[in-house]
């Protein structure tokens, strides 16, 4: 037992101690689907381009320049001539092509390919109607230069490029060790850092990457990564000085959201992701826009956000966050409830009478919160006030509910939507009608074709109007779903200690910019 | 002790000890004062009506969140302004239910195994109790996680129970004490077959069978009357066992959904608030006070029912 | 011997309890790779079941499995899916090892006394509080014990860490919280085997011959009453090691017991077969061991 105790790792204290979130999946970049592994990988491996950490645009990245044609349809890029693997050896064109590829390899089972699709065939290779990678819209035009062809104008097209999904990855320890390849150490990476330890529930640990282009300005040397999932023990954690920052909205622990605000280390921000819940508009009578629209009319969004989530959440009446690039959402329907039992009776069920009894699916929160269930408990009371309905409330474990909402096996279920890059489509490009995101039974073939219309024009002020149009018939026309809130994000640290980070819409944070100022006593 | 006892039956000699341990009538006064106020609880509120039922409807949100003790809300308030108190006694129901239910189901299972594998002996007893060493080697909370979710799923879907949530959640009961019950037999599939065992050489048993009785009639008139003592006790031992299993699974997320409470979630509830900044000590000291207080009573009372029987540890 | 055949029939067993462990949880609803975001397209999705085998029936899939244990691959983790289960168990294990031994100390350190001096003391005052303070233990769940004991001793009084294994201090609250419920257990069957000892004809006759009280209590008693706490540690011991899951998620613990549940939850097929394994050959080994040290202990009991 004593040899035990003494069997205490010894190991240099890190830099920088971060809550990060739950334990990563993987650090594959092309597998990968939670923001919260993202964050690491995207320290790990690096794009042609790469986000600032004060607005979090693209910039360059692993290319130093890039042209793009009249027609927005082509895109060339120059990589930077002096560029390493940590491991040594150089990073070339092919590099970049291997890893698209890759991504887009149907034997690769990447759940985020579906962003590469705007790659000429890239959909088709995917898919597996053509079997030829070579056909896919991406070449190396030589050693340091790579081409992308577009089926159609993408104005996020590079910030596309700056997600882990397009990074580069190392094709040799690929090809050696198939699916442990990240278990390789040393780990050849891109990025800035190394990887240089990775034990589950335990800690991934971030080496600075001496081979880094950019590693001049890479601020800490060690980082360390803690999976925590309960706001309460992040809380706990950071207040006696074991971690330096708590980064995540799903870390805040909302009963205590009044008095935590109030301090200068918790540092909020309206955030790229908006809270909402789902019809099945295949059931009856979800299936009238009129019973919609009267059910949205009848909740009091500021009470839920004042009440329940407590952070100083925006409620909204549209689904694309305030804030996106080149976009001003259109306002829905607000909060009337008189207007709301006049749908109703107009529907056939006056007073509520008749109505049948519905659930609403919602699964319990990440690290015990209660969330979702305070918000269908308090859903239930308004509609139950209101209109004189009865829903009931149900909630199943969070595996089973992802499964049953994509089965269409729900009346009203809570949803939440995170943008994947700085742009309307994100969000409004889930409701075409058949993608698989969709989840509501709803179909609109107007919808379709704005949506379709906008991202194919290069104007931005024309693409504006259309998206415009397109989320008005969204939210408040048809309503397949009822917008909340827009998600607020919250970091908590020490300004006076820590640099480097800037609050965004994005919530990202680059590793490579932050910085301890001077060491905790 | 008087000339009464030594002539009374071992029932009725167990009866007298038991009634003569100090700290299992008091625990016994604690289960039966519980239980009144459990039922009780919800006559008053529907009689009382108007003002105190809305007060202390344990479903009712209101905005006076987070409240602690005081006149109107005795145990203070949740989250969303509902009263502990009230909360805490339909709770009860539910954990009590499953506890009950649970400790019966296991009661029947453990003891027809038991019975049966001490009494047939030989090949089926080889058998019966490999079976049991087999289920004591799985970890007993992979199989009542897919218990609980598997067969509440498969029940739903073969549409013997209609889809509603209430039904749902009737559903859910059942599965959490057929489930706990299911893994807490082990022991008493294994102590009923010591019993058994001993007893199957006894005299009245060999008098039984040579007059030709068969199995199935031995087995129900004579032994299972035999091993009551012992069955109950464990039983008794059996119920907090299952009440704390329930509150775990709770605590994960498995057990009852809401809008349904038991004292487990409603310790989850309370452990939730747990943080370096604010502490609503009412949420956990009274659920858990309640609840521990319970098990307590139980033990001691299962203690005592073994004291009661056992002669040997006297 | 009897010993050599039960080492030899765990093996049948391991073999029934993995295609248990391995039929239950594909009964159970949904599968490993439900996600928030659809993929993009249905053949991404096939194609994923496709490289894990899920398309394939049942038994087809667990005789595969099988195959690859027999060369020591116990597959990988569905939901990690760049760690194999033997990796994610040889990291985790030690640590659990670790916590479910320094609480087993704790218990037996504290339990045992307990349940000597309650029994030593019988019918008086010390026996009452004593066995109180045993039930109670048995009777306070460890979700309510540790936030309690991080709140005081960590929160309130800043003695100790909040949570994390990575120095001593670290390693102190922990196993009390994990460790508390066994003391009552201990206690409790210490003080009962004791009490039935002082009754046996054993000790009668050593009373009648005339050794003192207190020899006897320690020298004849005790070492009777031990040999139920003895069988009863092995059972314990996997109890402490599975039921660590609470503990060592509260104090953010990197063991395995966190891995029992989430993998449950995550449908995690290669990481529940592989840890329902573990926990039955652990489980499998302590008996054996445990009934080995009975067999030592007390010379009367013979296994045929």
């Amino acid at each position: 037992m004593a040899c035990f105790l003494g069997c205490s790792r010894h190991e240099p204290p890190a830099d920088l101690t971060i809550i990060n979130f739950v334990e990563p999946e993987s650090l594959d970049p092309a597998i990968i689907t939670a923001q919260a592994d993202m964050r690491i990988v995207s320290g790990l491996f690096e794009g042609l381009t790469r986000l600032e950490p004060v607005a979090a645009r693209a910039v360059p990245g692993l290319a130093e320049r890039w042209e793009i044609s009249p027609d927005g349809k082509t895109y060339t890029f120059h990589l930077r001539t002096n560029l390493q693997w940590s491991t040594g050896g150089p990073i070339t064109a092919d590099d970049v092509v291997y890893s698209w590829l890759r991504e887009l390899d149907p034997a690769t089972a990447s759940d985020y390919a579906g962003q590469l699709y705007y790659l000429k065939n890239g959909e088709d290779f995917n898919t597996g109607k053509i079997t030829n990678a070579s056909l896919v819209g991406v070449h190396a035009l030589d050693k340091f230069t790579v081409r992308a062809e577009l089926i159609h104008p993408t104005l996020f097209f590079l910030d596309i490029c700056a997600m882990p999904l397009t990074c580069v990855v190392p094709r040799q320890t690929i090809e050696k060790y198939g699916d442990q390849w990240l278990n390789a150490r040393p780990l050849p990476v891109s990025g800035a850092y190394e990887l240089a330890a990775w034990r589950l529930n335990d800690k991934v640990r971030l080496k600075k990457n001496p081979r880094y282009w950019d590693a001049a300005n890479t601020q800490s040397e060690i980082i360390d990564i803690l999976p925590v999932g309960t706001p309460n023990t992040a809380l706990s954690l950071y207040e006696r000085g074991q971690v330096d920052i708590v980064w995540d909205k799903e870390l805040i622990p909302t009963e205590l959201t009044d008095v935590l605000l109030k301090r200068p280390d918790f540092h909020t921000f309206t955030y790229l992701g908006t809270y909402f819940f789902r019809f099945n508009v295949t059931r009856k009578p979800f299936d009238d826009p009129r019973v919609r629209r009267a059910l949205a009319l009848a909740v009091d969004k500021e009470r839920i956000v004042k009440k329940i989530t407590r952070s100083g959440e925006l409620t909204t009446s549209h689904l694309v966050p305030p804030g996106t690039a080149n976009y001003a959402a259109p306002d829905g329907l607000g909060y009337n409830p008189e207007l709301a039992r006049q749908l109703l009776a107009q529907a056939g069920f006056p007073g509520g009478k008749g109505f049948p009894r519905f659930e609403y699916l919602f699964n319990a929160g990440a690290g015990g919160a209660n969330l979702n269930e305070n918000i269908a408990i308090e859903l239930q009371q308004m509609w139950r006030d209101e209109l004189g309905i009865e829903m009931e409330i149900r909630q199943v474990e969070t595996q089973v509910f992802w499964g049953m909402q994509q089965r269409l096996e729900y009346a009203l279920s809570k949803s939440s939507w995170i943008g994947d890059y700085n742009d309307a489509n994100t969000f409004l490009g889930m409701f075409l009608s058949g993608d698989g995101n969709n989840q509501t039974g709803w179909s609109n073939s107007r919808y379709d074709e704005l949506v379709h219309d906008a991202n194919e024009t290069t104007d931005p002020a024309a693409r504006e109007k259309m998206f415009q149009q397109a989320e008005t018939i969204l939210i408040r026309d048809e309503l397949p779903v009822v917008p909340l809130y827009i998600y607020v994000g919250i970091n908590y640290f020490n300004t006076n200690r820590i640099s480097g980070i800037w609050q965004n819409m994005l919530d990202d944070h680059p590793l490579r910019c932050i910085r301890k100022i001077k060491p905790r006593p | 002790m008087n000339d009464q006892s030594l002539h009374a039956s071992p029932g009725r000699r167990a009866w007298l000890r038991f009634r003569r341990n100090r700290t299992v009538v008091l625990s016994s006064w604690y289960l039966m004062l519980l239980l009144a106020v459990i039922l009780a609880w919800p006559i008053l509120l529907k009689v009382a009506g108007g003002d105190f039922a809305r007060l202390h409807d344990p479903d009712r949100i209101s905005d006076a969140q987070f409240s602690g003790p005081s006149a109107q809300h005795w145990f203070g308030t949740d989250l969303h302004g509902r009263d502990l108190f009230s909360r805490i006694l339909f709770g009860a129901q539910i954990s009590l239910l499953i506890g009950v239910f649970g400790a019966g189901v296991s009661l029947v299972i453990g003891v027809l195994w038991g019975a049966i594998a001490g009494y047939v002996g030989g090949r089926v007893d080889g058998f019966l109790m490999r079976v049991v060493d087999i289920l004591y080697s799985l970890p007993s909370i992979i199989f009542v996680i897919v218990l609980v979710t598997t067969l509440g799923e498969l029940l739903k879907h073969s549409h013997l129970v209609e889809a509603s949530p209430t039904a749902e959640g009737a559903v859910r009961i059942v599965m959490l004490f057929v489930g706990l019950g299911a893994i807490s037999w082990l022991t008493m599939a294994r102590i009923i077959r010591g019993q058994v065992l001993a007893l199957r050489s006894r005299a009245f048993v060999e008098a039984s069978r040579t007059l030709g009785a068969g199995t199935g009639r031995i087995l129900f008139r004579h032994i299972i009357p035999n091993i009551f003592g012992v069955a109950i006790t464990y039983t008794a031992l059996t119920l907090p066992a299952i009440i704390l299993y329930e509150s775990f699974l709770s605590y994960l997320g498995l057990g009852v959904q809401p809008p349904m409470a038991s004292w487990g979630t409603l310790m989850a509830e309370g452990v939730e608030q747990i943080n370096p900044i604010r502490i609503y000590w009412w949420l956990i000291v009274f659920p858990g006070g309640v609840l521990v207080a319970t098990l307590l009573a139980l033990n001691f009372l299962g203690d005592g029912l073994r004291d009661a029987w056992d002669v040997k540890s006297k | 011997m009897y010993f050599l055949r039960r080492i030899a029939f765990a093996i049948p067993l391991l073999l029934v309890i993995s295609a248990l462990a391995f039929a239950l949880v594909h009964l159970a609803p949904g599968g490993p790779f439900d996600r928030e975001r659809k993929p993009a397209s249905p053949e991404i999705e096939r194609n994923l079941r496709a490289k894990y085998h899920l398309d394939e029936p049942v038994w087809k899939q667990y005789g595969r499995y099988l195959g690859d244990l027999l060369h020591g691959d116990f597959g990988a983790s569905m939901k990690y899916r760049n760690h194999s289960v033997s990796d994610i168990i040889a990291q985790g294990l030690p640590v659990s090892v670790l916590l479910g031994g320094l609480a087993f100390c704790f218990a037996t350190a504290v339990g045992l006394p307990l349940g000597f001096f309650t029994a030593a003391r019988r019918g008086r005052w010390p026996d009452y509080a004593g066995s109180l303070l045993a039930v109670l233990a048995v009777c306070i769940p460890s979700f309510v014990l540790a936030p309690a004991l991080i709140l005081v001793f960590a929160i309130k009084l800043g003695w100790l860490p909040v949570g994390l294994w990575s120095s001593p201090w670290h390693m102190i609250l922990p196993p009390i919280a994990l460790g508390s419920f066994f003391i009552g257990q201990v206690a409790r069957i210490l003080r009962e085997g004791m009490l039935g000892a002082a009754q046996s004809e054993f000790v009668m006759a050593a009373r009648a011959k005339g050794l003192g009280e207190t020899t006897l209590l320690f020298k004849h008693v005790f070492r009777i009453a031990l040999l139920p706490v003895v069988s009863y540690t092995g059972p314990m011991l996997a109890d402490l090691l599975t039921g660590s899951f609470i503990v060592e998620s509260i104090f953010q613990i990197p063991g395995i017991g966190v891995f029992l549940v989430n993998s449950t939850l995550n449908l995690d097929y290669p990481m529940i077969v592989g840890l329902s394994l573990l926990y039955a050959l652990l489980l499998i080994g302590l008996n054996l061991a445990v009934d080995f040290a009975y067999t030592w202990l007390d010379p009367r009991v013979k296994y045929e």
